[in-house]
């Protein structure tokens, strides 16, 4: 416990630290004193004399996309814990359940047809291809499982996504051209390039709220550890447990997923990687979780601007190709210890 | 005291409790009551329901008909965390890969008392200290599940049932992957301690030491009562199939089955 305010406090200002970062590093660098001052004069109206053009980029276009991808990060990050404690399974991940794979056939579906009129934005066919793709998987889980059996949620859900995968992929083969097919294929592996401040106001309260309900449950999730039949003899009620936070993570990452795409390998590698580092315990589990997976995806981003001159790489890409080996050297370290 | 009151006072009971899975009857019918403190052994051969019953008892699964009390309440009508403030179970094989240590997994048992903003206080970390203490699992505190053994894994288990403080404490063959010693020792302990018990075992001359056995053959209840009046020889050999002699100990005169496969 006394360890607990100095280690939050570090953690803390490690993410303003990679924020400020993000905001600073781009094609165009702008010194961490005038992002400072931005954001005193938008803050508090500090008056500071400052470049437009400096102060739009730093407002306008890097500090939600920063606050975009914290948002995500952490958001895809405590689903995974979610779900790997929940599902007993440690392949679980955020876009197990068909979220992905149902959100990429809604933005087709709408980017390809303009199914629903011009009503309809990317985001929110995503939204709601990924939310048809979770009712699949639930309808499929509940209709073929036995009360407390994991499996079948799994199974479902790998049913679902390949289903939506292979409608996905069959619109884009029938009706897409070859432009079409590569802006599709860009945003599928995760963008953060359009993001404004809507973005931010949606993202960021889901991501909090997602934690805190997750949080109030952590005990519940604890009692987990040794399988559902064990948590219910400590008192939790399963399966309304198991429905809460299932739909919980659902909603987190649907939102997520319709903001800036499938960003895989989040949700799957942080929450192993700080279990390993932390135990499996929820209460430090799940805002460790957060806070890693918010810091993970804000370097990913910057490093997507940088990495080439002139170019963004698909923040996906960028988060398997560091996300990868990190986590292959916490395996290695971690070798011999039980 | 009548039989009505008797039940009324029972800490577990239950009515016509059956379980049906598909055509299969896995329980029919079972009528029991656990008197308060006693210890009740469940006996019968592999697939007769015992691990099943004590599941229905636990509320784990729902059963077809019939209907379970616990204190004297019905046990479908309880919230979960009722049920495990005064009922704990160890199942037979709960494993995790969670590099979990031996002191939070006991730490678990106190979920039930424990309310979302509840701090984990001294009172929890002594029961928890107890009841490792009780279960001879002090020593293992600093280990991680995984370089337990079976056996310390089973006495990690029921420490963790013991952390509930629960009145009525269901045991699924505990003393499966227990050395000799543990074996003699941890049903000894279970027995010493306050609580209602119902126990399912294989060793038969471990339930001898019961207080009252119930016999499960085929999903059905087919004797209940002192243990040396239950195991006849003629029920060992019509329930479990086996021929069985008692034979008197001449070293402090216990009695002791002696088991052999029918010629």
């Amino acid at each position: 416990m006394s360890r607990l305010l100095p280690i939050s406090a570090f953690a803390l200002f490690a993410l303003c630290l990679a924020m400020l970062a993000g905001i600073a590093i781009g094609e165009t660098r702008i010194s961490a004193e005038v992002v400072w001052q931005v954001l005193a004069n938008q803050l508090w109206q500090a008056g500071h004399a400052l470049d437009p053009i400096d102060a739009g980029i730093v407002w306008n276009y890097r500090l939600p996309r920063t606050l975009v991808a914290a948002a995500c990060g952490a958001g895809l990050a405590t689903c995974g814990v979610i779900l790997q404690a929940l599902l007993r399974n440690p392949l679980a991940e955020p876009y197990l359940l068909g979220l992905s794979a149902g959100a990429s056939t809604g933005a087709v579906a709408v980017g390809l047809f303009g199914l629903g009129g011009a009503v309809l934005s990317l985001s929110a066919g995503a939204f709601i291809g990924a939310l048809a793709a979770f009712a699949l998987v639930l309808v499929l889980s509940r209709a073929s499982g036995s009360r407390h059996d994991n499996s079948q949620v799994i199974l479902a859900g790998i049913a679902g996504s390949q289903l939506f995968n292979a409608l996905t992929a069959f619109l884009i083969t029938k009706s897409a051209t070859a432009e079409q097919a590569r802006g599709i294929l860009f945003w599928l592996l995760g963008n953060l390039s359009g993001v404004r401040w809507p973005a931010v106001w949606l993202a960021l309260p889901v991501a909090l709220l997602g934690l805190a309900v997750c949080l109030w449950h952590r005990r519940a999730l604890d009692a987990f550890t040794f399988g559902a039949d064990s948590a219910a003899s400590l008192g939790v009620p399963v399966r309304r447990t198991q429905w809460l936070l299932i739909s919980c993570t659902a909603l987190v990452t649907a939102v997520m997923v319709s903001i800036v795409g499938a960003i895989g390998f989040v949700g799957l590698v942080i929450p192993h990687a700080l279990r390993l580092l932390l135990g499996p315990g929820h209460s430090r589990l799940l805002p460790a979780s957060a806070l890693g997976g918010a810091l993970f995806l804000i370097v990913a981003d910057i490093l997507s601007r940088t990495l080439i001159a002139g170019q963004v790489i698909p923040v996906g890409v960028v988060t398997a190709l560091i996300g990868a080996p990190v986590f292959a050297l916490i395996l290695v370290s971690r070798r011999g210890r039980p | 005291m009548t039989v009505m009151t008797a039940l009324a006072h029972a800490p577990l009971a239950c009515e016509g409790l059956s379980l049906r899975l598909g055509d299969r009857e896995v329980l029919q019918d079972i009528d029991l009551s656990v008197m308060p403190g006693e210890t009740l052994g469940v006996v019968g051969p592999n697939g007769s329901g015992k691990s099943t019953l004590l599941k229905l008892l636990a509320g784990l699964r729902t059963p077809s008909s019939g209907s379970v009390r616990l204190l004297g309440e019905a046990l479908e009508r309880m919230p979960r965390r009722r049920v495990a403030q005064s009922l704990a179970l160890v199942e037979q094989q709960a494993d995790t890969l969670d590099a979990i240590s031996v002191y939070d997994a006991v730490a678990l048992g106190r979920t039930p008392w424990l309310s979302a903003l509840a701090p984990f206080g001294a009172d929890d970390r002594a029961i928890v200290e107890q009841a490792l203490a009780d279960a001879d699992a002090g020593h293992l505190r600093r280990r991680l599940w995984g370089e337990l053994s079976g056996g310390e894994r089973q006495r990690v288990h029921i420490a963790r049932a013991l952390a509930q403080r629960p009145q009525v404490l269901l045991l699924d063959e505990p003393t499966n992957h227990l050395d000799i010693q543990h074996q003699l020792s941890l049903l000894r302990q279970v027995q010493a301690l306050p609580v209602t018990t119902l126990v399912a075992l294989h060793d038969l001359n471990q339930a001898l030491t019961c207080d009252r056995l119930a016999v499960l053959d085929q999903g059905r209840l087919v004797a209940l009562g002192k243990p040396e009046v239950v195991l006849t020889p003629e029920r060992l050999l019509g329930t479990f199939g086996v021929q069985a002699h008692y034979l008197v100990d001449p070293y402090d005169g216990a009695r002791v089955l002696r088991l052999c496969v029918r010629s």
